[in-house]
């Protein structure tokens, strides 16, 4: 039984384990980027970190599962979770190479980029918008509903790649996924300004601010008039419309569409958001940690190919990262109940 | 019956006549009947099923009556939806609090109804008047509640219906239903909602409280509707009463 006296004895350890709950993971980070720059002044005396090269391969390697995560991160904070974006993202990988290939064959490459621009858009909103009504009218519950489009946008995907990769003819879209400004890749600068946005979206507007009271409690954000269905539907389109960016910079990158582009990226990018500090549960999470725990990831796989690790402790060392980080959110949370209940 | 008779007679702020509710074969609510002035505390009564929460869910707007009339301040008033009782100024305060818990006082009290203001011509929610806002109004009703910028998942239970209470007062309501607002409470946090209630009514808040806890309705309210079944089986100032008359007229004897 908690009386007002016996509050400011429980203060401290909620205090300590929220740092360490908020800050998890830039410590995970911190402490990867230190051990693997020591291991390689010891081993290979040269650096890790300070390496232009290690670094432009680190963020370009982690655009796609942070493009994946980024809509992901909304959808998880309202409780809910997106499988599908893995194979809209190899759809609108797909569309995007037929419709530049199209395009090209009348003249102006450029025409042609921003058509198959927006149709790699378009045809990504498409699984968002079902996902959306699916759950928001039809209640049907986030995990099947969209493993049930995951489904379906698989199917589609290599329907229209007729089962293989789909090569780009014009040099054009290469040139531009592969191309750099002043030094930083065109495919991470256009990725921060999708994370800008979505930061925006997320930490400053109502919309975003709804979406944690509909994680938090969706019955408290129906009391108070928020429009919890239209706002759920919008997440999902939202959660499709990154993983169509992340589609149509990967056919830039490669040159190719793919339908299978983003499958084995999926659980990397709910790894990331969980890493990151969402709760599986709904309510919380930010872009900023989505960010910091792709970042972990990519460390984590880039890292230990560049010290010679046998590949396989990729999977294990980022299992182990994704175990400790819910721990982490597990032992703070249960600490927070008893210092408010007793 | 009990035509009012406080010292200083107001207008009433609230007024049902005769309001009836079907569900189905079911007559959850027959002919009820009750009048709610500014600052006065008017309980509820009645076990499980007797149309208390029917009676308090048509005022604030969940359910439609199927007969009998809604007045507000003298005019007649139908709600289609909650959000139309609380524009009206009818606040209900459930017993689970409809808070989120993962927001702080500020994003609480102005849940759905977030201040905005531009920088550099985008909207911004304004945090920092969402928190002195509510610190305003939690401070007006003599709550203290430190460490405003936390999630309110750390606040203790007593708190936490303070803040809901905070926010229904922000949002100027005029006509307070409070569900079972002591039940999860412990012996101190309950005393401290007592209190809350005893300010409220000063301020001319017109409060329709509903309780099991027999103790805490004697203490708090002006006056005694018993529900059974249904029907309204008798209204009683508290003053004029005993909870062993209460307890018979609730349970029939």
């Amino acid at each position: 039984m908690t009386t007002t006296e016996a509050a400011p004895d429980v203060i401290k350890p909620i205090r300590w384990l929220d740092f360490l709950a908020a800050f998890r993971a830039w410590l995970f980070l911190g402490i990867l980027l230190i051990t693997f720059e020591i291991w390689a002044h010891v081993v290979y005396n040269s650096t890790f970190l300070l390496n232009p090269f290690n670094v432009q391969s680190i963020t370009v390697f982690t655009v796609t599962p942070l493009l994946l995560g980024l809509g992901q991160t909304f959808v998880i904070i309202s409780g809910g979770i997106d499988l599908s974006v893995g194979f809209t993202m190899g759809l609108s990988a797909v569309v995007t190479a037929h419709v530049f290939n199209w395009g090209t064959q009348f003249g102006s490459p450029v025409l042609s980029l921003g058509l198959a621009v927006f149709a790699g858009l378009a045809i990504s909103v498409v699984p968002g918008v079902i996902n959306g009504l699916l759950i928001a009218d039809l209640k049907v519950p986030p995990f099947i509903g969209t493993l049930g489009m995951y489904g379906v946008a698989r199917g589609v995907a290599f329907l229209l790649a007729r089962g293989t990769t789909v090569p780009v003819q014009n040099g054009l879209l290469g040139a531009i996924g592969n191309g750099t400004i002043a030094g930083f890749p065109n495919v991470v600068l256009l990725t921060i300004v999708i994370l800008l946005v979505m930061h925006y979206l997320l930490s400053q507007t109502r919309y975003g601010q709804h979406i944690y009271a509909i994680g938090g409690n969706v019955n408290a954000a129906l009391r108070a008039g928020i429009n919890v269905r239209n706002d759920t539907v919008l997440l999902y389109i939202l959660s499709s419309l990154t993983a169509g960016c992340a589609g149509i910079l990967y056919t830039a990158k490669f040159s190719a569409g793919a339908a299978q582009a983003g499958e084995p990226v999926l659980l990397d990018s709910i790894a990331a958001v969980v890493i990151g500090g969402a709760s599986l549960f709904g309510g919380s999470g930010t872009v900023i940690g989505t960010i910091i725990g792709a970042l972990i990831i990519a460390v984590i796989q880039y890292g230990l190919v560049f010290v010679n690790v046998e590949p396989f402790w990729q999977f294990v060392a980022v299992g182990v990262v994704i175990i400790i980080s819910v721990l982490v959110d597990q032992i703070q949370k249960q600490v927070g109940k008893d210092g408010a209940n007793g | 019956m009990g035509r009012m008779d406080s010292v200083s007679v107001p207008s009433p702020l609230l007024e049902a006549e005769n309001v009836s509710k079907r569900f189905g074969g079911v007559h959850a609510l027959k002919e009820v009947s009750l009048t709610l002035y500014p600052g006065q505390v008017l309980a509820l009564a009645g076990d499980n099923g007797a149309g208390k929460s029917t009676l308090i869910k048509i005022i604030s707007g969940v359910h439609h009556a199927d007969g009998g009339k809604l007045r507000y301040a003298g005019r007649e008033i139908k709600f289609d939806n909650p959000q139309q009782a609380r524009d009206c100024g009818i606040e209900t305060i459930y017993q689970d609090l409809a808070l989120a818990d993962n927001l702080d006082v500020g994003a609480n009290v102005f849940l759905g109804r977030e201040p905005v203001r531009r920088i550099l011509g985008l909207p911004v929610v304004d945090r920092r008047l969402m928190r002195e806002e509510a610190q305003k109004t939690l401070r007006a009703l003599d709550i203290q509640i430190h460490r405003l910028s936390n999630p309110i998942r750390s606040l203790s239970g007593g708190q936490r219906q303070s803040v809901a209470i905070g926010r229904a007062i922000h949002w100027k309501a005029r006509v307070l239903i409070m569900d079972e607002p002591t039940a999860a409470l412990g012996v101190p946090e309950q005393r401290k909602v007592m209190e809350l209630i005893a300010n409220l009514k000063e301020s001319g808040v017109g409060i329709i409280f509903i309780s099991h806890n027999l103790i805490d309705i004697f203490q708090v309210s002006d006056r005694i509707i018993v529900l059974r079944r249904g029907s309204k089986v008798g209204e009683r100032r508290t003053s004029e009463t005993n909870s062993d008359e209460i307890v018979r007229l609730m349970v029939g004897g």
